[in-house]
């Protein structure tokens, strides 16, 4: 399989830590009213056939977190964004 | 003795004599044969014994799928095992033997196996060696090793070397008979990039094999003349020897390059093998097909070989498999086996096609149709063959031919199946997309004129076609034969592992219908050959034993490898220290020249105790913590992860990371600080300093340094992007020493630059910039782990001998002795510092009495998830301190803690002992231990019950701060 690393460019899978689904979002609230949440986003992967992104640290590359589109199912790779990029991209929407 | 060399013809040198041995016996064969052409050339037809009945076997191909002539080639350190004869280029000097046969492959005790075969049906291992339970291990499993084996492994070191590499082209062509010499021409010719692999020793494929003519001259004379092309094209690579193994994701595909097994040993500065990852825009894989064997009586007997194996050692190596040939088969495909052998000389007696009819033409060779070969006789050679209507004809060899399979399996590696086509006779490779695409005879193209098209027609880029060259097709009618029911022998179906056409519908009556069920029992289609010859054979079988159709029936799944892969073109130079590098820290030298006695963590080589002359481990260790406690000691802690933070929202960040609060610690102060998991569980701990209102230095435990820098480098990316902080691991870049004890401070105090040390400039947690030895830069910390007035001095790396060694110097005066890990580890326990066995992945802050450093006015990683009710419960096994109340007995690090008078049984467990440590100062075995509602039980007394070493004696649970309570002599 190979990411194509917005830093690096397309890199064999062996170059990357992968880390689960990022769909979830880390909650802000420390309210105690909030701990559905938070078990949520610690607990609750989704783990679907088909698309799906996920978390992936380009650790023997550049070391940028990367959140990794692709098919389950196939393997195919649809692209990469940063992390940071995503994160972002997220809180706008929110 | 009845194969022999050819007076003319083939590829093979003549005039380049290699001498070879096999079992002992010397051999001459030429440059161009393999270990098996140049043994049937020298009148060798048995090269084997079988796996289970020990039969005496000889090659049946003369490739890649041979399942019989499998030998250990090479010897020592060089040996390999279940070698194929077959794909075996011979070379001067060549030492190969042959295996699972004692004491020698003439005279085999094992084959009295065969005689005793009715026990040996499908299902055997199962139904004989199912109990008792507790023969299996001691009694079942050597034996069946021992009487069953194939080669041995050399126990040797492997002295040759492995590469890896990557490619990357736009077109792969795997495979250069005529399908693929025409692809890779047609992309070639494009300005692609294309890269042209075979697993042969030659490329050319089947037309090194077959008379064939094309384009007006013979095949063999066409295909030099493309490849000659292909030579001189820049942008095509030639791969010989190299077999694609794999089909991956990504379009990625194995290979694996024979540099140099074609030789006797390596060139000194070349690999033995290579492992290549191709990454390719597009494949075609021209594997092309390999032609099935019939199941009749005796069909494994030395002698009888797949017909197309039986051209290509005449055509090819000039070798004759015998004097008098039988051919039999269900297609057209016998006759040009027959017209081959004729014009090289061998005599072909008949040929027998099991079809009533068949316009092929047999050049004057007698034909008899409409039958079958139901026995052949002769045990370790071909004798004769009984015919299904009673005929009995004299013979020394036998060609078969069964058909052609497409060479599918890499286009199934990724778990599509393979279709049936029932004109065919034949599984034809599964949709794989535009990115991978079969051709020619591997797609079922059965005809050289459609090979030679399709080859060009899949290889062609950008629309850009080529002319295909004309050609002479041969003719391909065929008729379904699978098994000669009438047989009264064995008659095998998978050679590697003796599993028997009867095999099949005995496996479907018990029930094992399911083809990957019978695969299993029968073990048909498991051995190093992967079923290449046999398992179509086997669904047809299985299809009609239970009235079902060969889709119906399906193929077993087509896993990666193609053929076997040898251990070290995987490891590549991945080995020893190039596997796990030694990591030393920058006061080796110096702990060296002191005597340490290191030892691997991880991949660090800590100094670990420092022998003086008839002393163990523990006596070091102890005079080490005394010389400690009592003077000074150096200790080496360059080992701690260091990570350097700065930035405007560095101490925001730290926030988040640690559960404790970093933004209030003042500058030039150090703070211990302990980091959570989002689940509330414990990570990691360790001091971090603020050298700068923006500037702060972290430390984290040896083993944890890489995984807490991944996890600030994703709290700070996916988390808190818009923190404005930057931070770099500095653990190699700063030699780190802690100077501990009573005279610490005397002993630093004359190597540091322009500064009084006291209470008041390097007060407890003091973190400061300062100098030694007249300008080194250094960092020193007031830290100890000792419990004892301690420092830690950093200096960079480069620096580090040099400072320790002047900081022997300086407490030469005072006593001053290096210690290891193993004091360190001592004198941490006395003082019920946690480490490793605390912090072990369930331990919460509140586990480890450190539950009041947890903020409650900020958020951090962890915060929530650690208010959970289960996390606070307070009959949570959390540290304490355990000793034993005579204090000559001797505590174990995990051991189980149960009430006093409970019996000892894990249902009334109470918790362990997590470290452990002989206190010099105690004069005792002391730990610390994890026990449930541990705080309330100070001074219980338990039992310490060691159920593996089976040792049981009393303590008492205690503080886990088992010396100076009073943390008088950290302030001293
Ligand atoms: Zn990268």
């Amino acid at each position: 399989m190979l990411i194509p690393c917005p830093h690096c460019g397309t890199r064999p899978v062996e170059e990357f830590t992968f880390l689960g689904d990022a769909s979830v979002t880390r909650p802000t609230s420390n309210d105690p009213a909030s701990m559905e949440q938070w078990y949520d986003y610690v607990y609750l992967r989704a783990n679907p056939r088909g698309r799906f992104a996920e978390f992936a640290h380009h650790s023997g590359g550049c070391r940028a977190w990367l959140v990794v589109t692709r098919n389950t199912e196939t393997h195919e790779v649809y692209g990469a964004v940063t992390a940071r990029d995503y994160a972002r991209a997220k809180g706008a929407k929110a | 003795m009845t194969s022999f060399r050819l007076s003319k013809g083939g590829l093979i040198d003549r005039a380049a004599q290699l001498s070879f041995s096999f079992d002992g016996k010397r051999f001459t064969g030429h440059k161009g044969d393999t270990l098996a052409s140049a043994l049937l050339a020298n009148g060798v037809t048995l090269m084997g014994r079988s796996f289970k009945y020990h039969r005496p076997r000889g090659p049946i191909t003369a490739g890649a799928a041979e399942p019989n002539a499998l030998v250990e080639l090479r010897e020592g350190g060089r040996k390999e095992a279940n070698t194929r004869a077959t794909m075996v280029e011979l070379y001067d000097g060549l030492v190969a033997a042959s295996q699972n046969r004692w004491p020698s492959l003439d005279f085999d005790v094992g084959a009295v196996n065969s005689l005793a075969s009715s026990i040996f049906v499908a299902g055997f291992y199962y139904k004989t060696f199912m109990w008792p339970k507790s023969f299996w291990e001691k009694i079942y499993e050597p034996l069946i090793r021992r009487a069953a084996g194939l080669g041995t492994a050399s126990k040797l070191p492997d002295p040759d070397k492995y590469e890896k590499a990557y490619a990357h082209c736009d077109l792969l062509v795997i495979g250069s008979g005529p399908t693929g010499l025409m692809a890779a021409l047609a992309a070639g010719r494009a300005g692609k990039r294309v890269i042209l692999a075979d697993e042969g020793s030659a490329l050319g494929g089947s037309l090194l094999n077959e008379r064939e003519e094309i384009g007006g001259t013979s095949g063999l004379d066409w295909a030099m003349g493309v490849l000659a092309e292909l030579a001189s094209l820049p942008n095509v690579t030639l791969m010989p020897r190299t077999t694609v193994i794999g089909w991956f994701d990504g379009n990625i595909f194995g290979a694996v390059e024979r540099v140099s097994d074609h030789v006797a040993a390596p060139d000194p500065h070349e690999p033995r093998q290579r492992y290549w990852k191709i990454i390719a825009k597009r494949a075609v894989l021209a594997a092309g097909a390999e032609e099935r064997p019939v199941a009749f009586g005796g069909n494994d007997t030395p002698g009888v070989m797949l017909a197309s194996a039986m051209r290509t050692y005449a055509n090819r190596y000039a070798a004759a498999a015998g004097k008098s040939v039988v051919v039999f088969g269900n297609n057209d495909h016998a006759y040009r086996t027959a017209r081959d052998l004729k014009a090289h000389g061998v005599h072909v007696e008949v040929i027998i096609d099991s079809r009533k009819e068949s316009g092929a033409d047999a050049a004057g060779v007698p034909v008899l149709r409409g039958r079958m070969v139901a026995d052949v006789t002769g045990g370790r050679a071909v004798k004769a063959v009984h015919l299904t209507d009673g005929t009995h004809i004299a013979c020394d060899a036998v060609a078969m031919s069964g058909g052609f399979s497409p060479i599918v399996n890499l286009a199934c590696h990724k778990g599509a199946k393979p279709r049936w086509d029932a004109n065919l006779l034949a599984f034809l490779p599964p949709d794989t997309g535009a990115a991978f695409t079969a051709a020619g005879a591997a797609a079922g193209k059965m005809l050289l004129s459609e090979c030679l098209a399709d080859g060009a027609a899949k290889g062609a880029a950008d629309g850009r076609a080529i002319s295909v060259p004309t050609c002479r097709d041969e003719a391909h009618a065929i008729a379904p034969l699978w098994w000669v029911k009438e047989s009264q022998g064995k008659a095998f179906i998978d050679y590697q592992n003796d599993a028997t056409a009867k095999d099949l519908p005995l496996a479907a009556r018990e029930g094992y219908k399911d083809i990957e069920l019978a695969k299993r029992y029968t073990t048909t289609g498991m051995a190093t050959d992967q079923g290449k010859l046999g398992n179509v054979n086997a669904i047809a079988i299985m299809a009609e034993a239970t009235g079902r159709s060969m889709d119906e029936v399906g193929t077993t799944t087509f896993r990666p490898f193609y053929t076997p892969v040898a251990f070290g073109a995987f490891a590549g130079p991945f080995t020893g220290h190039h596997f796990q590098p030694v990591r030393k820290t920058p006061l080796h030298d110096w702990a060296a020249e002191q005597g340490a006695v290191f030892v691997e963590t991880g991949l660090w080589m800590r100094s670990s105790w420092f022998p003086r002359k008839g002393e163990d481990w523990l006596a070091a260790a102890s005079r080490e913590v005394l010389a400690t406690r009592s003077g000074v000691g150096l200790c080496d802690v360059s080992t701690l992860g260091k990570i350097d933070v700065q930035g405007r929202d560095a101490g925001q960040f730290l926030d988040k990371l640690y559960c404790n609060t970093f933004s209030t610690l003042a500058v030039g102060k150090a703070r211990y600080g302990l980091m959570l998991r989002e689940d509330g569980i414990v990570s990691d701990d360790g001091t971090t300093s603020r050298l700068a209102e923006d500037h702060y230095v972290m430390t984290t435990t040896t083993a944890n340094a890489a995984k807490v820098m991944a996890q600030m480098e994703f709290a700070h990316q996916a988390l808190f992007p818009d923190l404005d902080v930057t931070y770099v691991s500095v653990t190699e870049q700063w030699a780190q020493m802690a100077v501990a004890g009573p005279k610490s401070r005397a002993t630093l105090q004359k190597i540091v630059d322009g500064l009084a040390m006291s209470d008041e400039t390097v007060p407890y947690m003091a973190a400061l910039e300062v100098s030694i030895l007249g300008g080194i830069p250094a960092r020193l910390f007031r830290l100890s782990f000792s419990g004892e007035h301690a420092y830690e001095l950093a200096v960079p790396a480069d620096y580090g001998n040099m400072a320790a060694r002047a900081l022997m110097q300086a407490g030469a005066e005072f006593g001053i002795v290096p210690y290891g890990v193993e004091a360190l580890s001592i004198m941490r326990i006395e003082k019920g510092h946690v480490a490793g066995g605390e912090l072990n992945g369930t331990t919460t802050a509140g586990d480890l009495g450190l539950g009041k450093m947890m903020s409650t006015k900020k958020d951090y990683i962890g915060r929530m998830m650690a208010q959970r009710e289960g996390l606070n419960d307070p009959n949570r096994q959390c540290v304490v301190g355990i000793r034993p109340v005579d204090v000559t007995d001797r505590i174990r690090s995990g051991a189980h803690i149960l009430r006093k008078d409970d019996k000892p049984s894990m249902a009334n467990d109470q918790g362990y002992v997590s470290s452990v440590a002989w206190s010099p100062m105690l004069n005792m075995w002391i730990g610390l231990a994890l026990v449930a509602n541990g705080r309330a039980r100070h001074g219980e007394i338990v039992q310490v019950w060691d159920g593996l070493r089976g040792t049981q004696v009393l303590g008492e649970i205690c503080d886990p701060m088992h010396f100076d309570k009073e943390n008088k002599r950290l302030h001293a």
